[in-house]
């Protein structure tokens, strides 16, 4: 677990959610959730899978309404502003997605140049270009830079996704299940470039996973998703010790080290 | 446990309608999509370089073959044609026929048929992909609006493409005529088309015209409608492509019977 205190009173909150439900039918998936991101803070949220984890992010950048509660992110709530100041607030806030969602018809360098030469037509080409080659260097993927993602591994897509995210320098990350489908070693790696994201970008991040190791090496607090909220929270050895009979299953079957 | 798509099933499943209140639904959701592509595609920013680019590939797609069907077409219908005249001994008539023919119904039909095959299964795939492996929630979270990117672009290309591949496939068709009355009846190029052109008026290229850009936004809006509502994996792309065929072709036959019910109103 990394050690840091980020919940004092002086630390500001970059995400306030308040009393959130959202329901798709009969099935309610979160219900008087509570939950605050920290200016600085790697915040783990973990859960089975179904338990509407990525719901949660997904009504954090506004992909998805929630039915009722309050989400503030940046100061603004988010199913409140307009479309625009929509878009503006998700300039500040990047989304990793679980599958990458690379731009299949783009090469590498288009994926990374797509979401910059959009926003920022302030830059010349010349910007542009050193922009992509610098993002592909904190990946370790400058290699990569004429590929097609078709030809990339699982890991390597991840990285292009999280660079492709970074490029626009976001206040704010959220990764939806970063190591899902990658093997241990890729993984770790994952975990290492979300630790090195946090502290070379001064990144806040909420990481959603159901993967152990990994919540116990990025993160610096950790939320269950457990019974549609979030009551379970606290640094990775106080939740993993707590011995709650909810949680407690969880961790039995995650077995680490 | 269920998944978020799993919920979204649910969900629609549990939506106590009949098939004739989703009918109306889905009806609903087209013009509503309708709509918001006349708003998007008319204030800007403008998506002019991915315009281009769309133009670029909507002609370059259906170009070969609608030169290939086009030409044949042509062809084919001259030599059918000429029997028929024949025994009336008005084979002089055919560039005439051919012309009209051509003009007012085969090649704005022909080429939103081809069109319908080629450029609306593409969109209506290539949507759905990027749809179910949540590429538009990308950009969508990239501060792009998808929408205007996406879909925009596509419908404005293919109506705007449409009339010029339409006259395209007038003009090869001619060709394909051409060469089969030369062979025939050995009338010259000069000849063919003075008397094709003469009996053309300016009401049969504005009908024409009409209906190719009728027919291109038609493909172009079922198909981005079918791929950007897709669901349910690769399964929903296959019918998003297949859908956007089989309902363009569709409203394409209903929009030239109507269209040809308005157009006689003014020959007459």
């Amino acid at each position: 677990m990394r050690e840091k205190q980020f919940t004092d009173e002086s630390v500001e909150k970059v995400i306030e959610i308040k009393g959130l439900n959202k329901a798709f039918g009969n099935y309610t998936v979160l219900e008087n959730a509570s939950l605050d991101l920290y200016k600085g803070e790697n915040l783990v949220v973990l859960g089975k899978s179904g338990t509407g984890k990525s719901v949660l992010i997904k009504i954090i950048i506004g992909l998805l309404k929630p039915d009722s509660g309050l989400v503030r992110v940046l100061n603004q709530v988010v199913d409140e502003i307009s479309y625009e100041a929509l878009l503006a607030l998700r300039l500040r806030v990047g989304f990793s997605f679980q599958n990458s969602a690379l731009y299949d018809s783009m090469t590498v360098r288009e994926n990374l140049e797509f979401p910059l030469v959009r926003n920022r037509k302030d830059l010349t080409k010349q910007e542009v270009k050193s922009s992509v080659e610098e993002m592909l260097d904190a990946v370790g993927l400058s290699q990569t830079i004429n590929q097609m993602p078709s030809e990339l591994s699982g890991g390597q897509r991840k990285r292009i996704g999280i660079a492709r995210t970074l490029i626009l320098r976001p206040e704010i990350m959220l990764y939806d299940e970063p190591t899902a489908g990658l093997d241990p070693i890729t993984s770790r790696e994952i975990n290492k470039l979300i630790n090195d994201v946090q502290e070379r970008y001064h990144t806040s991040a909420i990481i959603i996973t159901h993967d152990l190791t990994c919540a116990k090496e990025v993160g610096n607090r950790v939320a269950m998703l457990i019974e549609r909220n979030f009551d379970r929270k606290g640094t990775f050895e106080q939740v993993f010790n707590s011995g709650d009979k909810q949680a407690q299953p969880f961790f039995d079957y995650n077995f680490i080290q | 446990m269920a998944t978020e798509k799993d919920l979204n099933a649910n969900q629609n499943e549990l939506k106590p309608v009949g098939r004739f209140a989703a009918w109306f639904i889905t009806l609903y959701d087209v013009f509503k999509f309708m709509g918001r592509f006349f708003k998007e595609a008319f204030l800007p920013p403008y998506e002019l370089k991915e315009l281009v680019r769309q133009c670029y590939e909507i002609g370059y797609r259906s170009a070969l073959l609608i030169s290939t069907t086009g030409f044949i077409t042509g062809l084919v219908f001259t030599k059918q044609s000429r029997p028929s005249l024949s025994e009336f001994g008005a084979t002089s008539w055919l560039p005439s026929l051919v012309g009209i023919a051509l003009l007012r119904t085969l090649a704005p039909l022909l080429t939103g048929l081809i069109a319908a095959g080629k450029v609306g299964s593409s969109i209506g795939a290539e949507l759905g992909s990027m749809k179910v492996s949540e590429q538009i929630d990308a950009m969508e979270v990239s501060a792009t609006n998808p929408f205007k990117f996406l879909v925009s672009t596509r419908v404005l290309a293919a109506t705007i493409t449409m009339p010029i591949l339409t006259f395209y496939t007038a003009m090869v068709g001619m060709l394909g005529a051409l060469l089969n009355v030369s062979v025939n009846e050995g009338t010259s190029a000069t000849t063919f088309f003075q008397s094709s052109l003469e009996s053309i008026t300016y009401l049969d290229i504005i009908a024409s015209t009409v209906k190719a850009i009728l027919f291109g936004f038609t493909i172009a809006i079922v198909g981005c409608y079918q791929g950007y509502n897709s669901s349910k994996g690769t399964e929903g792309v296959g019918k998003a492509a297949n859908s956007s065929v089989v309902i363009a072709m569709f409203l394409i036959f209903v929009e030239e019977v109507v269209c040809v019910q308005i157009f006689s109103l003014f020959n007459t």
